[in-house]
Order: structure tokens, then C-alpha cells, then sequence
């Protein structure tokens, strides 16, 4: 518990659940994505898609997708915005089964035609749990930075990783492996305590048959 | 941090011969590994915004889907011309209330205190006591960190959400953190702080979250008003020497109590009270299809 949970977040109303933390939602989703963000279909479930009118949810996740900050007083015009900027971003009704009453489901292409599905849910006080990234469920609260690192199912793949933050003394706090299929895509999230450089992921990115890294700030 | 009761850390303070704040200032650089200074300058930040919301909702328009527009300016204007009950001085503690939670409510800047619907209730105290005894600024930041002690004990005890608690949880929260950080701010002992809290939070006790349309509208803009009010009634008994029979650690287990008793159709739903009466239930369809 820190004095800036309870004085605070500095934020955009109405609602720390349905319009910071969807907010986070889309910037987290903007983050996996790795590039900017020119088309996404949103769906919207549980409670988000009953009242997202009225707490401006559809119009904060896509100030999220946009890079704007929870406290960003562009999130009211975000909608405008990314019409203007000539971005495809579509509001889909539509509940996810066994999800958080809060939860969104974020589909975006790639410049490279590769599609990125993020699934999160806003579960109070703006925080947030990012719990599907493409077909991996995970568990990302947003409270640790954390390198997502693609590579080919091969043995050997998460000690040569986990060695290179060894290398440099970061400790990881929490690991998670998915794979599409045996000796197919597989993707390790793994969250850690301490500050990652651009170095570390360039060493990461050396390691044969990874194929690549994202690096996602902490909220905090 | 961990505090769980304010007994707790009035026992604390004490033994360090500190003020609350100051407290709660050192603990929470220790935590974050960052110096006093930083920390001091964090809360300034979102005293700012405080303020910056007071002022936005009393010039701007603010736009709401269901709630009258302007209330706040169309009290401060009654303020102004002399006619409010309250005088000139404290009515504006009411108009500084409504005009954040309408700048909240328009999508405006906020800071959320505990929460979002119950973000006018802090800026409003303590913003209006320090204009009535003219208290220096610095002063006033070191209360909200007497504040969020408060605030830090109940949310270890409680969820802080209408969803989990009812109104009591967020409005009833806040009104107890504002009434904490004005009786500090008026030179209130640690005894007095603990009352104020204690009067404040029995005064809201069982109040239900039932938002017309689900909206943080109605009944929520008011009952920021409603909690300023509360908030200095508490802290002004507490300083006069009036004691809860009741201590205030007691009290908010019992707060916390209420909120697990409570019937969930009060509980942010919009499926009971407020909400469901004809009235309400006639905004959700003016605002288009529940949305």
C-alpha cells in the first residue's frame, strides 16, 4: 500500500475502473504491440460494455492505444484524434465468457500483416491485469517492468535467456512459457524487480532463434 | 505499508515523538527508496491538481450526461451574493466539492482521493479551511499525508469501492480522510485526529452506492457536497473535545461489516435504490440504451 494509491492516481474521470484502468489497458496493449497502433478492434465485455458510454471507456482505451497517460485531458477527444490521424479503430458489444466485469479484448494488425490480440481487465482503482497476450494467458499487473521474449521451442532457450539476466544481476520475480506447438512459436514474460537496459535487451535479441523482445515499462 | 490500524500508528508517531505526516512521510520514502523531499513533492503535484480541478469546474463548462449542469457555479454565484446558509466563508467548501466532482464527471483532471466519485470531498476541505485560517501551504500538504494514513489503514482493512462497500467506501472513506487532514491542519492532537475520523465515518455509516444509470453523476456529485460538510462537522466536535464512544479502529471494522452485509443491488450495480426508481431508470434510456 503506498500514500500515492490512496491520494491518487492523478487521473481523467469518471471512473478510476473503467476509465484510468482501461486507459492502462490500451497503453499496455500499445507497449506488446511495439509500433504504433493503426488499427485495432476493441471488445468491450462484461460491465465495460454495458456503461462504457457513460464513463468514456471506448474513448480512454483509445487514448491507451494513442500513448496518452490516464491523466491526459486529450482522453475526452481521443475518438477525434484517431480519426484524424487516420487510424482504424472499431468498438465491438460483446461479452468474453469467464472474464473480469471489466474486461476488453484488443485485436491489431501489424504494419507486417502479423495480428496481436491483448486481453485485459481493469479490477479497480485503476489498476490493471493483462491476461492474454495472443494465445498465452498471463498474469501482468503492471506493477513490474517486463521483457516479453519470442523464440522457437528448442531446448536450452530459457536458460540462455535467464542467463543473460543473470549476467546482469536482474532478479525475476515472476516466469511464464507458452508455445503454439512443439518446436513452434513460444513466447517467456517475465517479470522483474529491477531496471532493464536497451543493452540487455540487444543481448537477448543476439541469442539464436529468438525472434524478438519487447521491453514493458512498469506503470509505476 | 502495512498499517492496519491508526492506533497503530498514533503509537508509532509517539514514540518517535513525530507528527503523523511525518511518519508516514519517512515510511513511505523508506518504501520507495527515494528521499523526503521527493516524496514532499509528489504530494505537492497532486495538491496542485486539486486545486487546478477546484478552479476548472468554477470557470469551465462541465458536461454531463444526466446531472443538472453548473450546479456548481450556480452555487458559488449564491455563495457570492451572501445568501447561503452557510456564510460566504464555509459555502464555498460546498461549490469547491461540486465543481470537482463535475469536472470528474465531464472527463475532466482529477485526483482521485480515495476514489474517482469521491475526488471533491479532500480538495474541497482542505482548500476552504486554509482560505478561512489563511494556513500555509505547506502546512496543508503535510495534512493529506496525515490524510492518507487514513485512508492506507482502511483500504488494508476494507476494498475501497462503492462495488465492495457501498458509498460508505468511497464518499464515507474520503469524508474521514478530509475531516483527518483539516483537525491536522487546525492543530489538532493525534486523539482529536482519531475522533474526527471515528465522528465522521459513524455519521455515513451504511451509506449505499445506487447511481442513476451507473453513472458517477447522481447521486455522487451531491454527496461530495454532502461529505465537505461531514467532514468539517467531525473535525470541528473532535477539536471541541467530543469523543467517540466507539474507537475509531472499531468503527471502521464495523464500516467494513456494514459493506459485507450489504445487499449487492446497492453495491455500484444501479440495480436498487437511486437507480431504480422510475426517474432513474428513464436516464438510462436518455442517455441511449445503458451505454
Amino acid at each position: 500500500m503506498d500514500v500515492f494509491d490512496i491520494i491518487g492516481p492523478i487521473m481523467v474521470g469518471p471512473s478510476s475502473s473503467h476509465t484510468a484502468g482501461a486507459c492502462r489497458i490500451g497503453k499496455y496493449a500499445r507497449g506488446i504491440l511495439s509500433e504504433e497502433p493503426m488499427n485495432a478492434v476493441i471488445k468491450l465485455s462484461g460491465s465495460f460494455k454495458k456503461t462504457y458510454k457513460g464513463h468514456g471507456t471506448d474513448k480512454a482505451i483509445i487514448a491507451g492505444l494513442l500513448g496518452f497517460n490516464e491523466d491526459d485531458e486529450r482522453i475526452r477527444d481521443s475518438i477525434e484524434i484517431a480519426k484524424k490521424e487516420g487510424r482504424d479503430f472499431k468498438i465491438l458489444e460483446e461479452d468474453i465468457e469467464n472474464a473480469h466485469a471489466n474486461t476488453t479484448e484488443i485485436t491489431m494488425i501489424k504494419a507486417s500483416g502479423e495480428k496481436v490480440v491483448i486481453e485485459g481487465a481493469s479490477i479497480g482503482g485503476g489498476n490493471i491485469l493483462i491476461t492474454r497476450i495472443n494465445d498465452a494467458n498471463v498474469n501482468i499487473n503492471g506493477l513490474f517492468d517486463v521483457l516479453v521474449v519470442g523464440h522457437t521451442d528448442i531446448p536450452g532457450m530459457v536458460y540462455k535467456i535467464t542467463k543473460v539476466l543473470y549476467d546482469w544481476k536482474i532478479n525475476i520475480n515472476g516466469l511464464s512459457l507458452h508455445r503454439e506447438e512443439k518446436l513452434g512459436n513460444a513466447v517467456a514474460i517475465i517479470e522483474v524487480d529491477d531496471k532493464i537496459s536497451d543493452k540487455l535487451c540487444e543481448e537477448i535479441r543476439d541469442i539464436e532463434n529468438v525472434k524478438y523482445v519487447t521491453l514493458l515499462h512498469s506503470l509505476k | 505499508m502495512k498499517w492496519i490500524s491508526i492506533k497503530e500508528i498514533i503509537n508509532e508517531a509517539e514514540k518517535n515523538n513525530i507528527r503523523i505526516s511525518d511518519l508516514v512521510k519517512r515510511e513511505q520514502a523508506k518504501e520507495l527508496n527515494v528521499s523526503i523531499d521527493e516524496i514532499y513533492k509528489k504530494m505537492k503535484n497532486a495538491y496542485d491538481v486539486m486545486v487546478k480541478s477546484i478552479e476548472t469546474g468554477l470557470k469551465e463548462k462541465c458536461e454531463l450526461k444526466i446531472e443538472q449542469e453548473d450546479g456548481a457555479k450556480i452555487y458559488k454565484k449564491y455563495v457570492d451574493d451572501g445568501k447561503s446558509i452557510f456564510g460566504t466563508k464555509l459555502g464555498q467548501a460546498v461549490a469547491m466539492a461540486l465543481s470537482v466532482a463535475e469536472v470528474n464527471a465531464s472527463m475532466g483532471k482529477i485526483v482521485a482521493a480515495p476514489t474517482a466519485g469521491s475526488c471533491g470531498i479532500i480538495p474541497a476541505a482542505i482548500v476552504s479551511i486554509k482560505n478561512i485560517y489563511g494556513i500555509s501551504e505547506e502546512k496543508v500538504i503535510d495534512s493529506l499525508f496525515t490524510a492518507a494514513a487514513v485512508g492506507m489503514v482502511i483500504s488494508n482493512t476494507m476494498n475501497v469501492a462503492g462495488a465492495s462497500g457501498g458509498c460508505q467506501a468511497e464518499c464515507g472513506v474520503a469524508q474521514s480522510m478530509a475531516a483527518a487532514a483539516i483537525t491536522d491542519m487546525l492543530g489538532g492532537n493525534n486523539n482529536q485526529i482519531a475522533n474526527a475520523v471515528a465522528i465522521s465515518l459513524k455519521n455515513i455509516e451504511g451509506l449505499v452506492c445506487d447511481p442513476v444509470a451507473g453513472l458517477v453523476e447522481c447521486p455522487c456529485i451531491k454527496r461530495n457536497a454532502s461529505g465537505v460538510m461531514n467532514a468539517i462537522l467531525a473535525s470541528d466536535m473532535a477539536l471541541a473535545g467530543i469523543v467517540s464512544v466507539i474507537p475509531v479502529d472499531e468503527v471502521i471494522q464495523a464500516v467494513k461489516q456494514v459493506g459485507d452485509i450489504m445487499d449487492d443491488r446497492l453495491k455500484e450495480t444501479a440495480m436498487g435504490g437511486l437507480a431504480a426508481t422510475e426517474t432513474g431508470k428513464r436516464a438510462v434510456d436518455k442517455i441511449g440504451k445503458n451505454k
